[in-house]
């Protein structure tokens, strides 16, 4: 051992997460029928590590005739499944929420690998919930008469799910747990980038034992989505991405009968008051923007801060950003991995420049950066306001736009003043205060003196044009169900 | 010194401390990491015996381990200091002579604090006379929860002029002052009274040193040293049994206060068990054979 | 000489007040003898344009009076209709209407004000919850009103299908522009009478009259609309609104049934169909 120099600064070695026991197989087919099936387009497409850019493995690219044979099977096992004694359907997704426990550390390494999200994250969080939620919805299959009083419930049919690359595997827990709880049957595609945990789930289902065709698992790119979006039958639509293509899907269903729920875009607000925890919110405004590299729907990019306490939290926030570290998403002690794709951090990219060139004064964390990959220090703008762009535009990054206010009516109105609804944060300790933002705050989501929870028993989904419909909890059911 | 202006004292959520907490706990420190940090948290122990029981022959003991954690293994660190009672500083002193090792007294009526000033400051000065490099005094507690807080504030300033060149170290006691507010409260009113360094707990009462308490005090210190430029240190105590207990700390302590509180002037265990369950890993680390306390020495 | 009957100008209602459409078109309303009955305003879509504002401009307060003041003012409506009940009847008898048909469907619609004033501190409990989520964290969805919707009420029951949707509309704390029933408008605007002699506060409710094809995708495209709800089968008409609406996103209610006098033309649902779920979450020590 070599001597110890307790004088000399103290460091943190890289402490990689083992991939010894992950099985990735070099090429993915379509899971459909219960089975993986070559696609009919005989067409496959790289998913690559955003940490370094490699090719991880081959997805399958399906075309119109694979969505057909794919929605074909799930209308054939609607029939069945949606007949089957509510309770054994019950079981069979406790038995998946079960399954995911079992094989949490597979998968939360293939996320991480495939997304670039740090492994605390996809172990600590995206993987369990992602079990909770078929555990949670797996309770509902044979309760439903008693969420919607004097209404008897019955499943849709057949639903379309289009995911994004974000928190994949939690995605699909969150479309597929209730679709099939309520008695529908799915047919989901993953983001083109993010594939290989909805592929594993695929292999589980399969050795779950669910009745063949319950579950579909296509794969592709956009032209895959709208073959979903437009096959004629499909009795739901369930989207999760950006409000560009979630009004697209919207454009090309009016006038025919399906259902949709849309979880799209944010701007989330998140408002300090002078008479917060300060400390605590410094922590609040970090999980707000820096989780999961900012990648996240309902992220508190905007921060307003009362003036009286400006200085403070911004000194203490830069201090906290410091000590984020950006790199492997593998390592264990990583805080921000790296952004889901080339094209993503061109984006990011962009924003930074405009934020720049629109006279925002920009302040980045001096972490050091792996050389290969795609990659982006946490980012603060500060003298910003609400004419700027990136405070306008949704940036799905590490980067927050910081203004100040005086007064709470004040912050009311540039909190509401966005086309988007969907979460908003409120730091004080004021019992009052916190009750009068949350009503008027116009956000599906108010997380006070908190920020990015989730929960199954949670509802979750936007106001405005941050998506309509909820999922999540008893109100998220109802976008599984119709009543006659 | 200024009494702090209570009115501004930054308020504390305890869920939200909870979640910080269990981000340092998340760290995961291995190989070099690990053992520079076990040395570094050895280097840092306030070895101490708080015990009516405690005898001059116990002390000597204790002293002798202090010196010699563990001979077999090479290039260890000593412990910072030895903590015990006034009447066993002058036996302490003696025996650390010439170590680098200082020697930390209790006072002020230790550990209740339930006596008059004068009894305190005799106390404290007994101790500094018998040689003690270090005082820890405990505050007087029910004041402060009857929210007597000049009181509180008076009676550190008094104690910190009788400890003349001794360091002061504040204990709070948190473990009696309910809440995290109230712990920043009492870190404030210390500091600014003069203290040294701010310690959380005597060891005799339950729950002694928490990871939340000594992030409110952390970052309180963070706080003063922004408006003052004044580094205070910082003493957990209590409750701290095991290495990676210690590299958590030692990972708050890095994230929250940075590198230059990494040092035993600035930041100490207070703890009699921890030394070993050190030693363990340390061993473990170097020859990869999990330990039992049996080939360790207890004094 | 027999005395000369004063003859109502039928104008619309916006913020509180009777205009005549900005246009100054009107549509002649015959009866089933093809007698004059009454001039009908054709509102415009400046019309709607002025209505939306007035509706922005007080939703909010709409909607932070309280949940038992608003089931007053509701149960103030219907007590202002029975007062008047045989005005109405005559009116849905002069555009067609039997005189059952028409006693009916008056005694009916003051009755669903009735159920519905007495929903309006109750909804919020059958629609919220309180959810038990895995973590330090006290959480609860509760109903909020989504905000400004315009309605295409059902040509079918001039007044009953007009409160059956306004009425669950508003006891949510939504305001509301109205297009009455293209068929027979006549009885909606002496409802607004009715509605600006019972406390509602002006601009909660407004209501034209005028002709769906021109008015409809102006109903669907305003961007400060938050959702809008359609009362008819025709599937131009569907397309139109839900193509449009994408614009802000607004949220697209469609009610098919020609049958607003049965058991299924009342429910809670209809006010939930109105209400954005909102989740809260604060932490608590444990």
């Amino acid at each position: 051992m070599s001597k110890i120099n307790i004088n000399k600064s103290w460091k943190y070695d890289e402490s990689l997460e083992s991939t010894s026991h992950i099985k990735l197989k070099d090429k993915y087919d379509l899971f459909i029928g219960g089975e993986f099936v070559k696609p009919l387009s005989k067409k496959y497409f790289n998913t690559l590590n955003p940490a370094t850019n490699q090719s991880i493995a081959e997805i399958a690219d399906a075309n119109d005739k694979d969505i057909d044979k794919a929605v074909k099977s799930a209308r054939k096992a609607f029939n069945s499944w949606s007949k089957l004694d509510p309770k054994e359907r019950g079981k069979y997704i406790f038995r998946i929420a079960r399954m995911i426990q079992e094989r949490a550390k597979e998968f939360a390494v293939i996320e991480s690998i495939d997304g670039g999200k740090p492994i605390r994250e996809s172990r600590d969080i995206d993987i369990p919930l992602a079990a909770n939620h078929f555990f949670y919805h797996a309770g509902w299959a044979d309760k439903l008469e008693y969420a919607f009083p004097n209404k008897k419930p019955t499943p849709l049919g057949v639903a379309g799910q289009i995911i994004p690359w974000n928190f994949p595997l939690l995605m699909a827990a969150w479309k597929i747990a209730p679709a099939i709880a309520c008695g529908n049957t799915v047919v989901l595609k993953p983001a083109e980038s993010t594939s290989l945990t909805a592929l594993k789930l695929a292999e589980l289902i399969q050795d779950s034992g669910l009745p063949k065709g319950v579950v579909n698992i296509v794969t592709g790119a956009g032209k895959t989505g709208a073959a979903i979006v437009n096959h004629p039958d499909i009795n739901k639509i369930a989207f999760t991405g950006s409000t560009e293509v979630g009004k697209l899907i919207e454009r090309s269903l009016a006038g025919i009968e399906k259902k949709t729920t849309l979880e799209l875009g944010g701007k989330g607000a998140n408002i300090i008051f002078e008479d917060a925890a300060i400390d605590q919110a410094v922590e609040g405004i970090v999980n707000a923007i820096f989780f999961n590299q900012g990648h996240v729907c309902c992220a508190g990019s905007r921060l307003f801060i009362q003036e009286s306490v400006a200085d403070i939290v911004i000194e203490k926030l830069k201090d906290r950003i410091s000590t984020l570290i950006v790199g492997d998403p593998l390592d264990k002690n990583t805080d921000i991995g790296a952004i889901n794709s080339v094209e993503q951090l061109k984006t990011i990219e962009k924003y930074i420049e405009i934020g720049k060139k629109e006279g925002g004064e920009i302040y980045q964390s001096k972490c050091s950066l792996p050389k290969k990959g795609n990659w982006c220090p946490p980012t603060l703008f500060l003298n910003v306001s609400q004419s700027h762009t990136i405070v306008q535009e949704e940036i799905f990054g590490p980067v927050l736009a910081i203004q100040t206010f005086r007064t709470i009516d004040e912050v009311i109105e540039k909190a509401n003043n966005t086309p988007f609804g969907l979460s908003a944060g409120v730091w004080t300790e004021k019992g009052s205060k916190i009750f009068r933002l949350t009503k008027e705050l116009n956000a599906g989501v108010v997380w006070a003196n908190t920020y990015n929870k989730f929960d199954p028993s949670s509802p979750f989904g936007g106001f405005k044009e941050s998506g309509m419909g909820r999922e999540g909890g008893l109100h998220g059911l109802k976008s599984y169900l119709k009543f006659e | 010194m200024n009494f702090p202006d209570l009115e501004k004292t930054l308020k504390i959520d305890k869920v939200g401390v909870h979640e910080r907490v269990n981000r340092f706990c998340k760290r995961s420190i291995k190989t070099s990491a690990k053992t520079h940090g076990l040395h570094l948290a050895l280097s840092m122990i306030d070895l101490t015996t708080l015990e009516g029981k405690d005898t001059p022959k116990k002390v000597v003991q204790l002293c002798y381990k202090a010196q010699h954690l563990h001979d077999s293994m090479l290039d260890l660190p000593t412990v910072a200091a030895v903590c015990v009672y006034p009447t066993l500083v002058g036996v302490a002193k003696k025996e650390l002579i010439g170590s680098g090792i200082n020697v930390a007294s209790v006072a002020t009526a230790f550990p209740s604090g339930q006596s008059t000033l004068e009894v305190k400051l005799n106390d404290t000065k007994f101790a500094v006379d018998q040689g003690a490099d270090e005082v820890d005094m405990v505050i007087s507690r029910g004041n402060f929860l009857a929210g007597e807080y000049n009181f509180v504030f008076d009676e550190i300033a008094a104690i910190k002029e009788a400890c003349g060149k001794a360091h002061l170290k504040v204990i709070l006691e948190t473990g009696e002052l309910d809440t995290l507010d109230n712990v920043r409260k009492a870190s404030d009113i210390a500091m600014y009274a003069g203290a040294d360094f701010i310690k959380t707990s005597t060891g005799k009462i339950s729950p002694a040193a928490t990871m939340s308490v000594t992030y409110v005090m952390l970052v309180a210190i963070k706080d003063y040293c922004k408006k003052t430029g004044i580094k205070i240190g910082m003493k957990p105590a209590g409750g701290i049994l095991t290495a990676k207990q210690s590299l958590q700390y030692l990972v708050m302590l890095k994230e929250t206060l940075g590198d230059s509180w990494m040092n035993k002037d600035l930041f100490r265990f207070g703890a009699s068990r921890l030394a070993n369950d050190i030693l363990m890993q340390l061993e473990k680390q170097e020859s990869g054979i999990y330990q039992s306390l049996d080939y360790f020495s207890k004094d | 000489m027999s005395r000369i009957d004063v003859l109502k100008t039928y104008k619309i209602f916006i913020g509180g007040k009777f205009p005549r459409t900005e246009s100054g078109r009107f549509s002649p309303l015959k009866n089933k003898d093809g007698d004059l009955v009454a001039n009908i305003c054709l509102s415009s879509r400046k019309d709607f344009r002025n209505a939306v504002v007035s509706c922005r401009n007080t939703q909010k307060q709409w909607e932070n009076t309280t949940a038992l003041n608003k089931g007053q003012i509701l149960y103030r409506i219907a007590e202002i209709l029975e007062g008047r009940k045989s005005q109405f009847i005559e009116e849905l008898m002069m555009t067609g209407s039997s005189k059952y048909q028409a006693k009916n469907e008056v005694e009916q619609s003051i009755d669903r004000l009735i159920y519905y004033a007495g929903w309006s501190d109750k909804f919020q409990q059958i629609f919220s919850s309180v959810n038990p989520v895995a973590s330090n964290h006290f959480n609860f969805s509760v109903p909020q009103a989504m905000g400004v919707i315009s309605v295409i009420a059902p040509n079918e029951f001039p007044l009953l299908g007009l409160v059956s949707i306004v009425a669950p509309v508003i006891v949510g704390g939504n305001s509301c522009i109205v297009l009455s029933s293209e068929e027979n408008p006549m009885v909606s605007i002496s409802f607004a009478e009715v509605l600006n002699t019972s406390d509602v506060p002006h601009g909660v409710v407004n209501i034209l009259t005028g002709e769906r094809k021109e008015l409809v995708s102006y109903f669907a495209s305003h961007k400060d609309v938050n959702s809008i709800i359609y009362c008819g089968d025709k599937n131009e008409e569907i397309k139109e609104i839900e193509k449009v609406s994408v614009e802000n996103l607004k949220r697209v209610k469609i009610y098919k049934r020609k049958n607003w006098n049965d058991k299924t033309s009342q429910s809670p649902y209809f006010i939930e169909q109105c209400q954005e779920i909102k989740t809260t979450w604060h932490p608590t020590e444990s």
